[in-house]
């Protein structure tokens, strides 16, 4: 951008004598309270979260046996997955996996459209940073009150109040570990065991160590996560185009930026009037005009703030606006020849830049979530509820019998996923004349018994006749059959003999 | 020390003074408070330091405050294990070898359990799989038991063994040499062919037919009749294709001759009642169990 810009205070500095410090002294931000459509949208995605998150674990859904009764449920013991009528075993591990891509993946093609929204609303380093936010003011006043609540002396009224703070903030901070836990067990009864010390040492170690970081990271840390922790930050650039929407400062329109006073012509000067009400409801307490920025987390505040003055001084709003570079750039050019003034507003204002909201990367971007969630589905509607493994013994790899018959020892697993606890008929069919027995069965008869919500390892025998003139390795199919025969499950396997 | 701290016109920021072929670190300070999570990492390695072992010494190594050993911590693990483990092996204990194996928990216990302590004590002589090795280990997989594949024998096996001198009770049998003047080499011939024809193998049915003679002097009484084996007497069965000491004419000519006899030890005493009990249970349930 052409446009001048004010130094950063960091960038100030540079050009004294003395050096640079290798660790840069904390700026503690004071955002001040803004009204207005993104913060509307803000605080209502925010209690949407919120009651989504302390709400979910006390929803209830009513499953047979000793199944828990909870809607949403990861039992880590168990190694099990609930989610309403949807049981995840360990084995099927994929689907978190598939959700964790789909998760990314979105994320990717929301930031690619509509820049960093995840940031600016739905992080829970958002959400909660923004509560502690609100509950600080409510509690200590606006930015100014804070400011000089904070310059000021240590008096009755500066220890009531930060002790007041910091004691919500603690409440807050327990209710998000302790909700956090809810996830992994019971939650009534945990919350029961929690509140009359009869939970695990774990339970509590877990419950402090949510309570800690997030009094730390939504307290005192706030803007530090977004700027020096998140990886996010750091390679989202590589999701942003022209064409995304970020938050920017319109240069051409502003500046050269001055202070107003009402009445003055608007003649040989920009909108800007540099009242600095952008930069004071920041929450990570940089200066949009200065471009676009590592720090600035897409939440559009500023827009609230500057749309609220100009509607004061009583010009157009959108000096700060959600757009794309693509449009930026359009419009600087049709201003760079000209004087300020209003010639200079309408030939910027007119720039139009086509905003291409299909291009290549939206485009993978979408086609990898479409194939990933299509894929996810497919594996979901095909998944069995009982499922079947068969271990060959590798030693021995055949039995010699006496009679000069030939065995094979199998170990063959039964997943039965189900509630029910049907005994299923084994078949092996691919050896004429074999003779099937499970170990344990009633007789040895070829009969596996399976265990509701759980894996039933049974040791078989299958023996193939003496005369049979077997070649080495012979190809045979392990078929699980239900009370009326009808399959189940199959696995291929196969039958080794000694060489003849 | 890096000396060269140079302003970057590009950005405006200072360098650290470090640089690399022509290229130049641009200063972008850490926060502080990154600093202070580093010395908080060096303050809680000091305290781990004296809480666990940690320096070595002249004599010995500091033992830290908490006196805490991986031997120990490992015994008590094992301790435990041993603990939830009790309950399954007193039951196990209490009950007979045939309610072990109609009853489906203790068997599921005892399978598994049988299993490790197989391959801890039996397979370096009987395969890991129960399969047997050459040279005169028997197989445990396969239906030809030598004393008898009921629960009741294998585990009596497994308490006194076989042929061996520490136990009173061990089974005992003996196969004489016949070599060395006690039959002659023709004789040897004959009756390695006699047996041969036992399992359908005999090429030479004169000699067989001659060795017939000399089997019912010397053979019967141990290995029967038809070769099927006095299991009473631990005579193993000859008229089937498994051998103990490999089934070529070679090697039945020199089990005549100068018989080997295996020797197996008894594992009363070293192993507890429980685990015998779950290795009787397992090695029957290889597949040849009667």
């Amino acid at each position: 951008m052409d446009a001048p810009t004010t130094l950063k205070p960091a960038a100030a500095a540079v050009g004294a004598s003395a050096p640079t410090p290798l660790y840069a002294e904390h700026v503690k931000v004071y955002p001040a309270r803004v009204q207005g459509r993104f913060r509307n949208a803000k605080w209502a995605i925010l209690l949407a979260a919120l009651v989504v998150y302390y709400v979910l674990p006390w929803l209830r859904w009513s499953r047979p046996g000793a199944a828990p009764d909870q809607l949403l449920l990861v039992d880590l013991a168990g190694r099990r997955f609930y989610l309403g009528p949807i049981v995840i075993w360990q084995d099927e591990l994929y689907f978190v996996t598939g959700l964790l891509i789909l998760a990314a993946v979105a994320l990717f093609l929301v930031t690619s459209l509509f820049g960093r929204v995840w940031c600016g609303y739905a992080c829970p380093q958002t959400v909660w940073t923004d509560l502690y936010m609100w509950v600080e003011r409510r509690i200590e006043g606006d930015r100014n009150a804070r400011m000089r609540l904070d310059q000021g002396a240590r008096n009755g009224a500066w220890w009531s109040k930060k002790l007041a703070k910091h004691a919500v903030w603690i409440g807050i901070a327990a209710a998000t570990g302790g909700a956090f836990i809810l996830y992994f067990g019971d939650a009534p009864t945990m919350l029961g065991d929690i509140l009359t010390g009869r939970a695990g040492s774990w339970t509590y170690a877990f419950l402090g160590i949510l309570t800690f970081t997030t009094y730390a990271l939504a307290g005192w840390a706030r803007e530090q996560v977004c700027t020096y922790m998140c990886p996010w930050p750091r390679f989202q650039g590589a999701m942003l185009d022209e064409n995304s929407l970020i938050v920017t400062y319109r240069g051409w329109r502003g500046e050269p930026r001055a202070k107003h006073k009402q009445g003055e012509a608007w003649d040989d000067r920009g909108d800007c009037v540099d009242c600095r009400q952008c930069v004071n409801v920041c929450p990570t307490g940089i200066d949009i005009r200065d471009g676009q920025q590592l720090e600035c987390i897409g939440c559009g505040l500023c827009v609230d703030a500057c749309d609220a003055i100009m509607d004061k001084v009583g010009r157009p709003r959108g000096l700060i606006a959600l757009d794309t570079l693509a449009h930026m750039q359009t419009a600087e050019a049709a201003c760079a020849a000209l004087p300020p003034g209003p010639a200079r507003q309408e030939a910027g204002a007119t720039a139009t830049a086509d905003r291409r909201i299909i291009r290549p990367r939206t485009l993978i971007y979408a086609g990898v979530l479409g194939a990933v969630s299509l894929a996810m589905l497919v594996v979901f509607l095909t998944r069995s509820t009982t499922e079947l493994a068969v271990l060959r013994d590798r030693a021995p790899v055949y039995i010699a019998l006496s009679d000069g018959s030939v065995r094979n020892n199998f170990t063959v697993k039964l997943w039965n996923k189900g509630y029910a606890e049907p005994t299923h008929a084994l078949a092996v069919e691919g050896l004429a004349g074999a003779i099937v027995a499970v170990v344990g069965a009633p007789d040895e008869r070829p009969v596996l018994s399976t265990r509701a919500d759980g894996v039933t390892a049974h040791r078989v025998h299958v023996t193939a006749p003496a005369g049979s003139r077997l070649p080495e390795s012979t190809p045979v199919r392990f078929v699980v059959r239900d009370e009326r025969g009808q399959i189940v499950v199959a696995s291929d396997s196969v039958f080794l003999a000694p060489k003849r | 020390m890096p000396t060269k701290i140079e302003k970057d016109a590009i950005t405006g920021k200072t360098t650290t003074g470090h640089e690399w072929d022509g290229i130049k670190e641009l200063n972008t300070p850490l926060p502080k408070w990154w600093l202070y999570i580093l010395y908080a990492c060096i303050a809680w390695a000091a305290v781990w330091a004296i809480i666990y072992p940690s320096f070595p010494g002249l004599s010995g190594h500091f033992r830290g405050t908490s006196n805490w050993t991986q031997r120990q911590a490992i015994a008590e693990d094992m301790a435990r294990a041993r603990a939830e483990q009790a309950p399954f092996l007193d039951r196990i204990r209490a009950a007979s070898l045939d309610e072990v194996r109609q009853n489906p928990d203790l068997l599921t216990y005892a399978m598994a359990g049988g299993r490790v302590a197989f391959a801890d004590n039996c397979s370096a002589c009987h395969g890991s799989g129960g399969q047997g090795a050459r040279g005169g280990f028997p197989a445990l997989v396969d239906d030809d038991w030598i004393w008898g594949g009921s629960l009741e024998t294998i585990h009596s096996i497994i308490l006194h063994g076989i042929r061996n001198t520490q136990d009173p009770d061990a089974r005992i049998s003996q196969m004489p040499a016949y070599g060395g003047g006690v039959l002659s080499r023709a004789q040897i011939n004959d009756v390695a062919e006699h047996v041969l024809s036992q399992s359908g193998r005999s090429t030479d049915v004169a000699a067989a037919g001659r060795g017939a003679v000399v089997y019912a002097e010397n053979c019967v009484a141990c290995h029967g009749e038809k070769g099927e084996g006095v299991r009473d007497v631990g005579g193993p069965r000859l008229n089937d294709p498994i051998w103990l000491y490999g089934g070529t004419k070679a090697e039945i000519v020199a089990q005549i001759a100068n018989p080997r006899m295996g020797v197996m030890p008894p594992w009363a005493g070293r192993l507890d009642e429980a685990t015998m009990k779950m290795l009787a249970v397992y090695v029957h349930t290889l597949g040849g169990g009667e």
